[in-house]
């Protein structure tokens, strides 16, 4: 009987230490049966591309509210690919400008979730995306 | 569901995945993890094709309380191996909710200084329902990180009370952490988790305390009055160790040492005294005896999981409700039932019916 868990990586990026939504998160993932790893602060996208390769995640989210996505989001991205991880679902979380999503879209972020989004959504469409438990 | 189909046309891609993690390629390495993780005839496929190359790397547990600074003490650790010029495997292990299945692993916040290193592989393990501080596959997820070639392989577990000790039997050296002012000494002479210290750190030794802690556990082992010739329970005299120096003899005393991880303080001399205990474990023989140890009791408990496994596959849904049912109304005691569901399933040649019994 294989027993198959949903992996996600809960980091977040560069300088900005408010990470009170991101454990949110990560916690109402877990509650959702999912496993999360989470990284803690000040990550640099080097550090979540290695923490994704080897923790064989199904997901990444990045938990930004400093504006600086528009910079960090194409590093991760490219740093994900770099490794062979354009399949992993990445999404983004905190507070984005409607007229970043896009292009945020564009580089590949699946989902992005404002303030006041229900965890049932993300969980819903990490559960669609990754078409498992 | 058996091994052999398991090497079927289903997992016939991961020959080529167990090849590149066996040449060291990180992300092979991962799957295979993931594969060995999620059980099933893949991991027991993976698991045959990698066995012949297990058996090299340094196992080191490290156990001890919540808080009490594995983490942070792992990722020393680690450190000093790379200052050492060895690669390091870590497998990091944190509890399974009961209630959701889920799990926060959050291990890799307090191991930042190593998360980039090329030559130090991290993973994060959920318990998944096993007691004993271990996940069932962390053995497996540590074959995999020992066939790649790490020569050393950290293995934390969860926050450990005083009876999580199931790293004792797998681990090679087994550290146990202590911080200071955490109970008398009467906590010290308890059975439990310090009995299987090959090491015992103080951790948080900048802390008022540590000297007083590190005494007491001191006391604890004069005290010991088990004979010096056993080990985990057993009498290790009966080796005779190709070229072992009987002066040395196979007697180990768990040194104290004092650290601070976060510092980084002590965190030398801790590795000194985990590559003293292997090196003497070796030389006595005892490593010897306690690997037949080890897979002998992974050998039961192999065969109890696969018997369970081949008799639910002989019975229906219903038939185990029943059982329940009738445990619930107290018309049967568990164990009658336990004996009759194997007696149904045709597993058990001389089964009498014990609905006779009763």
């Amino acid at each position: 009987m294989a027993d198959i868990k949903i992996r996600v990586l809960i980091a977040k990026p560069g300088l900005d230490g408010h990470d009170r939504g991101a454990k949110v998160v990560a916690r109402g993932l877990r509650d959702a049966g999912m496993e999360v790893i989470y990284t803690g602060l000040h990550q640099t996208p080097e550090m979540i591309a290695q923490a994704a390769l080897q923790e064989d995640v199904d997901v990444v989210g990045l938990s930004m509210l400093s504006g600086a996505h528009m910079s960090i989001v194409p590093r991760v991205v490219a740093k994900l690919e770099e490794r062979d991880l354009q399949d992993v679902l990445l999404f983004v979380g905190g507070i984005i400008p409607d007229e970043d999503v896009p292009s945020l879209r564009e580089m590949g972020v699946k989902g992005i979730y404002g303030p006041g989004t229900p965890l049932e959504q993300i969980v819903q469409d990490i559960r669609t995306e990754v078409g498992s438990p | 569901m058996s091994a052999v189909q398991g090497a079927g046309s289903d997992t016939a891609g991961l020959g080529d995945v167990v090849a590149r993690a066996l040449d060291g390629n990180r992300r092979a390495i991962a799957k295979l993890i993931t594969v060995v993780e999620q059980g099933g005839p893949a991991a027991q496929d993976v698991l045959a094709r990698i066995y012949p190359q297990t058996g090299r790397a340094h196992l080191v547990g490290v156990t001890g309380a919540p808080g009490s600074g594995k983490s942070t003490l792992v990722n020393e650790m680690a450190k000093e191996y790379r200052r050492r010029g060895l690669d390091v495997g870590i497998i990091a292990v944190d509890p399974t909710s009961p209630f959701s299945g889920g799990a926060i692993l959050g291990d890799r916040i307090r191991m930042r200084d190593v998360v980039t290193d090329a030559h130090i592989f991290i993973r994060s393990m959920a318990t998944r329902g096993s007691l004993g501080g271990l996940a069932r596959a962390t053995a497996d997820a540590t074959r995999v990180l020992d066939a790649a070639g790490y020569p050393v392989i950290l293995i934390e577990t969860v926050g450990a009370g005083q009876s999580e000790v199931e790293i004792a039997r797998f681990a090679h050296t087994t550290v146990v952490l202590q911080v200071p002012a955490s109970g008398d000494e009467i906590q010290a002479i308890k059975a439990g988790i310090l009995e299987i210290a090959d090491i015992i750190v103080v951790n948080k030794a900048d802390l008022p305390g540590a000297d007083n802690a590190a005494a007491a556990l001191e006391a604890m082992l004069d005290l010991n009055s088990i004979p010096s010739d056993w080990h985990h329970g057993r009498r290790v005299t009966q080796l005779e160790p190709a070229g072992s120096d009987q002066s040395t003899a196979q007697t180990w005393r768990p040194p104290v040492l004092k650290a601070c991880a976060l510092r980084g303080t002590g965190v030398p001399e801790l590795v000194d005294a985990i590559e003293g205990h292997w090196e003497q474990q070796q030389r006595s023989g005892v490593s010897r005896l306690r690997e037949h140890e080890r897979v002998e009791g992974e050998l039961r408990e192999t065969l109890s999981r696969s018997l369970l496994h081949d008799l639910l596959l002989r019975l229906s849904a219903a038939d185990l409700k029943d059982a329940v049912d009738r445990i619930v109304a107290r018309q049967q005691d568990p164990y009658s039932a336990a004996r009759a569901l194997i007696v149904q399933a045709g597993l058990d040649p001389n089964g009498k019916d014990p609905f006779q019994e009763a």
